[in-house]
């Protein structure tokens, strides 16, 4: 049967340390051209350069092609095809889709429709779960281990989705929060309700110098313009937090600061050149992630 | 003849629903696709209820229910009791449960969902959220809540 990877919420503990473990593999070994033969569509109808350049040089460097758009201006999408009859007829051509929309619940319901694998690279603001994996796998490669870590998870903690697929997937390694947020942008009911119930342990506030030694990863948001109906609650809320080098004295020796990327104003570019940036090495991880993914939905790891 | 009789009158074959709600009695008739049918319909609205203080009873002619239709009205009237009438006999009575699965009837509230945008059917699992029930959406995972979804 085909499996199909929407929400991270659709992976079980075991299916997302296997796809870790292999994702090590291609971390050590990224020559594996086993895919051979194979055609995989990449179907962005809105633009993002990025998860697009990650997903399409993973396919590549699995042997297979790519078929697809990086904008659905130029589809007959923009004629009124509806999604559905979009993504049968490149389902037809093709043995697997990634696929990112503007609309939320569109890769589900895409899953439905297609007869091959759907991978998710975002819908809206809903998941975009390889992003999920590769924040864990980051997390995995510099802790050692996902069991019994602090996660200290900064800025738009509402409307960022990455955030809220992270406390998912960590909730199965007995982790601790800190959520570090303006007023406005404060963890939704739903998530914390939900740690509530698995007997996670979390702290809420807003200063970002509160908590910053007691945590060994510090996912560090962007507040994303685009997520916001308000644009009087951006204006308030844009620039709230930024991390400085002279504010990581009395962090701990193994922390680590994560962002998905890009950043603004969030991270000052003097951290990069301390031994606790990490954004960079996380981005490269997705790549080794994205194959992993790939490899293990076709069957072949 | 009790007073009670006189109020409501009796049905040859049909279903009694009795202790809605009385402000949710419109709704009960949309849920149940009531609009529009040719069977006799008697509504009461603002009866007296021992026990609920006022409700309302809808008693519909000659039709009958699935227990997947019924359990869709339980999303808004969680203690209405179903009487299945033949030949001016009860003949079976029936408590409501809450359905796992809500398909169509309620369109999900989150403005960028898939579902309101292309020809998809709203597909919801019924969760608890501070006590009370809520629609998630299967789609884009987000939560209507029961008092805005009809």
């Amino acid at each position: 049967m085909k499996k199909s990877l929407i929400s991270i919420r659709d992976f079980t503990k075991e299916e997302i340390l296997h796809v870790l473990e292999t994702a090590k593999e291609f971390e050590q070994n990224k020559e594996q051209k086993f895919l051979e033969g194979k055609v995989i569509a990449s179907l962005f109808f809105e633009p993002s350069t990025r998860t697009r350049l990650s997903f399409e040089t993973a396919i590549n460097r699995l042997g297979a092609k790519v078929i697809g758009f990086s904008d659905a201006a130029n589809t007959s999408q923009s004629k009124g095809e509806t999604l559905k009859d979009t993504i049968k007829m490149v389902s037809n051509y093709v043995d697997m889709i990634v696929m990112r929309h503007p609309l939320e619940g569109s890769s589900r319901y895409a899953s439905e429709v297609a007869d091959v694998p759907v991978v998710n690279a975002g819908d809206g603001a809903n998941q975009h779960p390889s992003q999920t994996l590769l924040d864990l796998y980051s997390i995995l490669q510099t802790q050692g281990t996902l069991e019994g870590l602090t996660i200290n998870m900064v800025g738009d903690l509402k409307y960022g989705r990455t955030t809220h697929s992270l406390l998912q997937a960590m909730s199965h390694f007995n982790p601790k929060f800190i959520f570090t947020s303006p007023d406005e942008l404060r963890m939704p009911k739903e998530y914390k309700s939900f740690l509530d119930s698995m007997n996670i342990e979390y702290v809420e506030t807003d200063s970002l110098d509160a908590h910053l030694n007691e945590c060994d990863i510090l996912y560090m948001t962007r507040v994303q313009q685009e997520r916001f109906t308000d644009p009087m609650e951006y204006e308030r809320v844009k620039d709230v937090y930024t991390l400085n080098a002279s504010m990581l004295g009395d962090v701990r020796s193994n922390m680590k600061i994560l962002h998905p990327l890009p950043r603004v104003t969030e991270i000052d570019q003097d951290v990069d050149d301390t031994p606790y940036a990490y954004y960079f090495k996380q981005a490269e991880n997705g790549l080794y992630v994205r194959m992993a993914i790939i490899s293990y939905l076709l069957g072949y790891r | 003849m009790t007073r009670k009789e006189l109020v409501v009158s009796a049905l040859e074959n049909g279903t009694v629903l009795d202790h809605i709600p009385a402000e949710n009695v419109y709704k009960a008739l949309d849920i149940l696709n009531l609009k529009g049918i040719e069977s006799q319909i008697t509504i009461g609205i603002n009866l007296a209820s021992k026990v609920h203080g006022q409700k309302g009873i809808i008693k519909i002619a000659d039709r009958f229910f699935e227990d997947e239709e019924l359990n869709k009205l339980a999303l808004i009237a969680p203690n209405a009791t179903v009487n299945v009438i033949r030949e001016f006999k009860v003949v079976e009575k029936k408590k409501l449960s809450i359905p796992k699965e809500v398909m169509g009837i309620v369109k999900c509230r989150n403005p960028k969902c898939v579902t309101n945008h292309q020809p998809v059917k709203t597909w919801f699992n019924t969760v608890q959220e501070d006590n009370e029930i809520a629609l998630k959406c299967h789609y884009c995972e987000k939560n209507t809540s029961i008092k805005h979804a009809f």
